[in-house]
């Protein structure tokens, strides 16, 4: 390969790419989350003062428009940089991961696509009307704006996740020899992957809840100093029952998701649980140490007895429980091989005008060992392993304060409601000791950690891949020296972390000022 | 519908995407000029304000221009963003430090201050039309990249990669390029153009609108001379052309050979022109019209979209390889497959309906022009 001698790339290249689409993913979802949660409460509040409006209560309908406004401004705020830091992300499939473009362009460019025509539009559209609509349209078409940036940003989650449920879990498409990449032959197969549901409503509802963990903390301050108790109580409700559906929501959707990982990435799910040696009726582990018995089998199988394969198991080769025998990994790269070097000598067979019989054996040769066509790029097995304990820490981190947030959020529930009636009749959860609203304030950073701890699961989980089972990294990566994308990465880490700090800055000082004070 | 039809449908698609967001440029073309058509700092606020309603869809645009390109012609994905790397990724910051820039600016707890991200807003507003009318003049110069899509079958290679630059440069290379660079300082005085147009029109501002409809002519100067240089270099140089099998040769005088075999182009092109001429000039002599970037809004549309759709039908190679003509690519070799296409073109008919949406919200917003009483009493930047 002659071509191959102009390479620029060094190892650290594929490593500092992988750490800069991290970064910015990472910066992405801190932005991206409250929009999806703050969308939801500022639409349910607009909601009200329409209402309140359209039944002539003035006096009611002032202070929801004022409150709705002031969440708005926070939305506003935040909105920009999950703006902006995802046009990086999708640019950086292109800049960084120039292989995978070509390689997978074909299925994974049409999400994208639908992505900027359905939703960025609809998003930016009516965030315009939403913000600077108040005067200039009608209640009922501002209200519409309000949902419809919400819903925006939501369809645009949607095809983000089916791209990304594409990556974990490819469908719909086939392998073309004479173009050397992966095409699509199914949109519904893709568009609507059961996984690609799964992790969208996983995902969603984990933003809504950091929605209602924001909204909870921020009500909670102001009860804390004692300012803006009417509208602190009202949001806290909403904030809450927000939260408290999502979470539940989030908890259902989660197990859902375990079992589609336990399905198409065992490896993955050997990695969350550090499972070396896997079996029937698995416990999962709280901490080392320490297991439920029999729930890692119900959570991946839906089965108490479900066998799960351990890490050993994967590398090995295993037999099921129905008799059929999963393939070690050696065997996977033997086939991998044999299925790149068959595609080797289709296309010279077909460049060289051979006749159609060697042509179609060597096509049979690489449909016969297609589905392992990625491990031909892996050198030694012990490449195939997820980093473990990030996997392992990370999913505990996710599912420990996502139990927590469930308590969390129906004791603020049944508290702002006095329910049960005997618990809160000598208490006003307006008026309680500083230490609770310190709890509740200190759970909106514990929020962001949970759902980022989750798409460390789903990304470390998955390496070396980037599509699994088709493309390790360093198949996918662009021919960039390391230096330079070491120079972005850093220029990229200085700029994200600089304008988050500016915008913590000014969140806090929003908030500090509060919503205008009309209905006081 | 043929393969060829959906290859030539998609390339139309992205041109018009292309084309559409060269005119929205106009909210860096008028960022770039805060100072001079905003004297004060009300009168800045006013124009940040006024850009500030708009730079969404130009910021949208990109995305889905972006995302449109990947979907229909992911060779051109890889290849140019993988490789001209360090052009994207300043065009990229610099899109990043706008996007902010606006919310930001005058929050309290800005610890910045505004003129940080009123600076922001300036060197988006140069570079950024720059950058991307150096990357549109890259469809007629040629970039320094190679295509090797057998070093996918080399396993044994660190990394089997497709596409790469032929030097170490990444795309910087192309700004050495003058004819390049001259169709990116066009775009540049172009974008002001649409800027101090838009903002005419948007703002009721006396102050404000007399400087604009002086400051024009010193966008407009530049630009015309530019522009004409360009068109004529354009015209007169040799193009990439693509035979029946796919073979990339040098052909005297390409893209004027387009212009005639595809005449309708050669109209579209002259309609653009004069209506840019036409809103400019209108807006020069005559004190009370404020229309202008209606006219000069749609003959930039369609001046980049005969442009585009030059490089690209025809026969033509349309990311032409300096480094070697064969891994030219063209809207046959670079494309997405037919059933992709195809799905995409169902996708595509919502455009229309998409465009309705934003056509009736900006109308609803833009019925009152921005003032100074508005930033002082509503949602203001």
């Amino acid at each position: 390969m002659l071509h191959n001698l102009l390479l620029n790339i060094d190892a650290g290249t594929i490593d500092w790419s992988r750490a800069q689409f991290a970064l910015t993913a990472i910066y992405h979802w801190l932005f991206v989350p409250l929009t999806l949660g703050l969308a939801v409460i500022m639409g349910i509040i607009e909601t009200i003062y329409y209402r309140t409006q359209k039944r002539g209560d003035e006096t009611a309908a002032l202070f929801w428009k004022d409150t709705a406004k002031f969440w708005q401004k926070l939305f506003g705020i935040n909105f920009a940089m999950g703006v902006a830091t995802g046009i990086i992300l999708e640019f950086e499939f292109g800049t960084n991961w120039s292989n995978y473009s070509w390689f997978v362009g074909d299925i994974f460019g049409a999400p994208l696509a639908v992505e900027g025509i359905v939703a960025f539009f609809m998003e930016s559209t009516f965030v315009a009307v939403m913000f600077f609509g108040w005067h200039k349209v009608s209640r009922g078409f501002h209200l519409a704006s309000t949902w419809l940036t919400g819903l925006g940003a939501t369809i645009s989650a949607w095809w983000i996740l089916v791209a990304n449920a594409w990556m974990q879990y490819p469908v719909g498409c086939e392998f073309n020899p004479d173009t050397m990449r992966n095409e699509m032959v199914s949109f519904a197969e893709v568009a609507l992957s059961p996984f690609a549901v799964s992790k969208f409503c996983h995902t969603v509802t984990s933003a809504w809840i950091i929605g209602g963990i924001f909204c909870v903390g921020v009500c909670c301050w102001y009860l804390l100093k004692k300012r803006e108790t009417k509208m602190a109580l009202e949001s806290m409700k909403i904030g809450a029952a927000v939260g408290l559906v999502a979470a539940v929501l989030a908890a259902a959707t989660g197990h859902k998701s375990a079992q589609d990982v336990s399905r198409v990435q065992p490896m993955k799910l050997a990695a969350m649980e550090a499972l070396y040696d896997g079996g029937t009726g698995q416990g999962l582990k709280l901490i080392e140490g320490i297991e439920v018995p029999y729930a890692l089998s119900f959570m991946a199988t839906n089965d108490f007895n479900g066998y799960v394969p351990g890490i050993n198991d994967l590398l090995n080769g295993y037999t099921r429980p129905d008799g059929t025998r999963e393939p070690s990994v050696d065997e996977k790269i033997e086939k991998g091989k044999q299925a790149i070097e068959a595609l080797a000598a289709y296309r010279k067979a077909k460049a060289e005008g051979a006749d159609e019989a060697a042509v179609d054996a060597q096509l049979s040769i690489i449909k016969a060992n297609m589905k392992y066509f990625g491990y031909g790029y892996i050198k030694d097995k012990a490449q195939v392993v997820p980093p473990i304990a990030v996997n392992f820490w990370a999913f505990r981190i996710m599912v420990g304060l996502g139990c927590l947030f469930i308590l969390f959020f129906a004791v603020v529930l049944a508290g702002a409601y006095g329910f049960p009636k005997q618990l809160w009749q000598k208490r006003d959860i307006t008026a309680l000791p500083a230490w609770h609203y310190w709890v509740a304030i200190a759970l909106i950073p514990l929020g962001y950690i949970a759902s980022e701890s989750g798409w460390l699961v789903a990304e470390f989980g998955r390496q070396p891949w980037t599509i699994q089972d088709m493309l390790p990294t360093w198949a996918a990566v662009s021919d960039l020296q390391s230096g330079s994308v070491i120079t972005t990465f850093f220029l990229f880490l200085v700029l994200f972390s600089t304008m988050l700090a500016v915008e913590i800055s000014i969140l806090l000082k929003q908030i500090k000022k509060g919503p205008d004070a009309s209905h006081e | 519908m043929t393969y060829d039809f959906l290859q030539h449908y998609w390339w139309f698609i992205v041109s018009l995407l292309g084309a559409l967001l060269v005119f929205l440029l106009f909210v860096q073309g008028a960022n770039s000029m805060i100072r001079s058509l905003g004297v004060t700092d009300e009168g800045r606020r006013l124009v940040i304000n006024s850009t500030g309603r708009k730079w969404e869809f130009t910021f949208t645009t990109l995305v889905t221009f972006g995302g449109a390109f990947f979907a229909s012609f992911p060779l051109f994905y890889s290849t140019s963003f993988g490789g001209a790397y360090w052009l994207w990724m300043i065009i990229l910051f610099t899109f990043v430090l706008q996007a902010v820039s606006y919310e930001f600016q005058n929050k309290i707890g800005n610890f910045l201050g505004p003129r940080t991200f009123q600076f922001f807003l300036v060197l988006n507003g140069i570079l950024g039309p720059l950058l991307l009318g150096g990357a549109v003049a890259t469809f007629f110069e040629g970039s320094n990249f190679l295509i090797a899509k057998d070093n996918m079958i080399d396993a044994t290679s660190l990394t089997p990669i497709i596409s790469r630059w032929a030097n170490a440069s990444h795309g910087l290379d192309a700004l050495l390029n003058p004819w390049i660079l001259i169709l990116g300082f066009a775009v540049v005085f172009l974008a002001r153009i649409l800027g101090i147009l838009y903002v005419i029109n948007n703002v009721n501002d006396d102050d404000i609108r007399s400087r604009g409809s002086i400051r024009i002519i010193g966008a407009a100067v530049p630009f015309l001379v530019l522009f004409v240089a360009y068109l004529v270099h354009l015209l007169l140089k040799d193009g990439y052309a693509v035979n029946a099998e796919g073979y990339i040769l040098m052909e005297p005088m390409k893209y004027l050979k387009n212009f005639l075999d595809m005449w309708y182009l050669a109209v579209v092109l002259l309609a653009g022109v004069v209506l840019v001429l036409w809103g400019i000039i209108k807006t020069i002599v005559s004190n009370k019209y404020v229309g202008g970037i209606w006219p000069a809004g749609i003959g930039t549309v369609l001046v980049v979209l005969s442009l585009l759709l030059c490089a690209g039908w025809n026969g033509t190679a349309y990311y032409p390889s300096t480094a070697e003509l064969q891994s030219s690519l063209t809207i046959a070799n670079s494309c997405s497959s037919e059933f992709t296409l195809r799905t995409m073109f169902y996708v595509s008919l919502l455009v229309p309906f998409v465009l309705a949406y934003i056509v009736y919200c900006w109308r609803a917003i833009d019925k009152k022009k921005l003032d100074k009483e508005e930033i002082k009493t509503e949602h203001a930047y």
